[in-house]
């Protein structure tokens, strides 16, 4: 028996289907991807097991970089109005109340506020600012600025967190706490990258128990 | 891979020039295909992957008084010191005079130390943690020994300032062994 003459096919096979997926997946991909905003402050925060992903909304973020500078920062342009007017008639520091609303961060000295508001936005770099006065106890103004943000916020609790640099000394971070425990906040959370759980702990046999983590 | 179907024209010549075979319309997609993976390739390394987390710490408030203070019992008390160049330092119980249970580790093995105590103790409720930075290390330490407790399972622990004894303490023992990093 003579077989069937397959008819001559071409090796070439339709891309098209391909090509569809690729773009389909690259057009996601471009969609969520959100790229880091270059920050002005050079953090790398330690990791650590915690799951639970840092707040977003709300918050009151305190950071302190390598050299142990501290920075503030918050989300709610209201709050920082109310900082401003409040800094404006109790110190008479003559802010700018509308750059004070629009900064991204504050680092300076009570005293060097009304020039650090004069520097424009992309300038300010934290490598090159003074950042808040803490390490002198008697004059720790990130504990004025806590209050600040305490009575803005009038008995509401904003989320409060804290990120710290790796090589950052141990007197910095007591500082900044000594700053919130003076101003009641006696809650708040540490910014950090998560790792593992090691194997064999205690917390990972409660994990692989089915037990829910208390955060 | 690299040829191009040039069907989009130029193949009309004029009349007397006759081309045998009609080209088809399709274009050939690899090209196409390779640079859209090439691209998908690109955002997928650049998508940041791991959102931040944060863990939480409850601080408690200062007691005024000595005598508000809570006590702990000294069996079930494991103290941790925090030195420089991650070198970490703890005693159990309560330090004494001569300084003979004042031990020398590392982040690596203090977790074992830790475990140890753990087991040891007699009621679980009795088992607190002290934790002392000096004012050597860094925040990095802090969350690592602080991240160990959650590890383990520590319920009770506290960051405590440390003493002037430690201190020495802990600068002797760094000049006896140099610190060895991790």
């Amino acid at each position: 028996m003579g077989r069937a003459k397959l008819p001559r096919k071409s090796t070439s096979i339709d891309m098209t289907a391909m090509c569809d997926v690729a773009f389909l997946l690259l057009s996601f991909f471009i969609l969520t991807t959100k790229f880091k905003p270059s920050e002005a402050i050079a953090v790398t925060t330690p990791k650590s097991v915690a799951a639970k992903v840092a707040p977003q909304k709300d918050i009151v973020e305190v950071i302190f970089d390598k050299d142990g500078k501290v920075f503030l920062t918050m989300d709610d342009e209201q709050i920082k109005e109310t900082i401003a007017n409040t800094l404006n008639s109790t110190r008479n520091l003559n802010l700018d109340v509308r750059a004070f609303k629009k900064a991204l961060f504050f680092g300076a000295p009570f005293s060097g506020m009304a020039a650090f508001l004069a520097i424009p936005e992309e300038q300010r770099k934290g490598n090159k600012l003074p950042g808040i006065p803490v390490l002198d106890s008697t004059n720790n103004e990130l504990t004025a600025w806590m209050t600040l943000v305490r009575d803005a916020y009038q008995g509401k609790k904003p989320n409060l967190l804290l990120k710290g640099d790796n090589l950052a000394k141990y007197p910095a971070f007591k500082s900044v706490i000594d700053a919130f425990k003076k101003n009641d906040f006696l809650k708040f959370q540490m910014v950090t990258n998560p790792e593992p759980v090691p194997t064999g702990t205690d917390l990972w046999k409660k994990t692989m128990a089915g037990e829910k983590r208390e955060e | 891979m690299a040829e191009m179907d040039t069907s989009g024209g130029g193949h009309k010549k004029g009349p007397g020039v006759k081309k045998g075979k009609k080209l088809s319309t399709r274009v050939d997609l690899t090209p196409m295909v390779d640079l859209g993976f090439l691209l998908i390739t690109f955002f997928i390394f650049t998508t940041t992957m791991s959102q931040a987390t944060a863990m939480k710490l409850f601080l408690p408030k200062d007691a005024d008084k000595p005598e508000d203070q809570n006590k702990a019992k000294q069996s079930g008390v494991l103290t941790i010191l925090l030195g420089k160049d991650n070198n970490v330092f703890y005693y159990e119980g309560e330090l004494d005079n001569s300084a003979s249970n004042f031990k020398s580790s590392n982040f690596k093995d203090i977790r074992t130390v830790i475990i140890n105590k753990k087991n040891s103790v007699h009621e679980l409720k009795d088992f607190v943690v002290i934790l002392k930075p000096s004012e050597e290390c860094t925040y990095k330490n802090v969350v690592d020994i602080l991240d160990e407790m959650t590890i383990n399972v520590c319920t009770r622990y506290a960051l405590v300032d440390i003493s002037a004894v430690e201190t020495t303490l802990i600068k002797k023992s760094e000049e006896i062994a140099p610190p060895t990093g991790q």
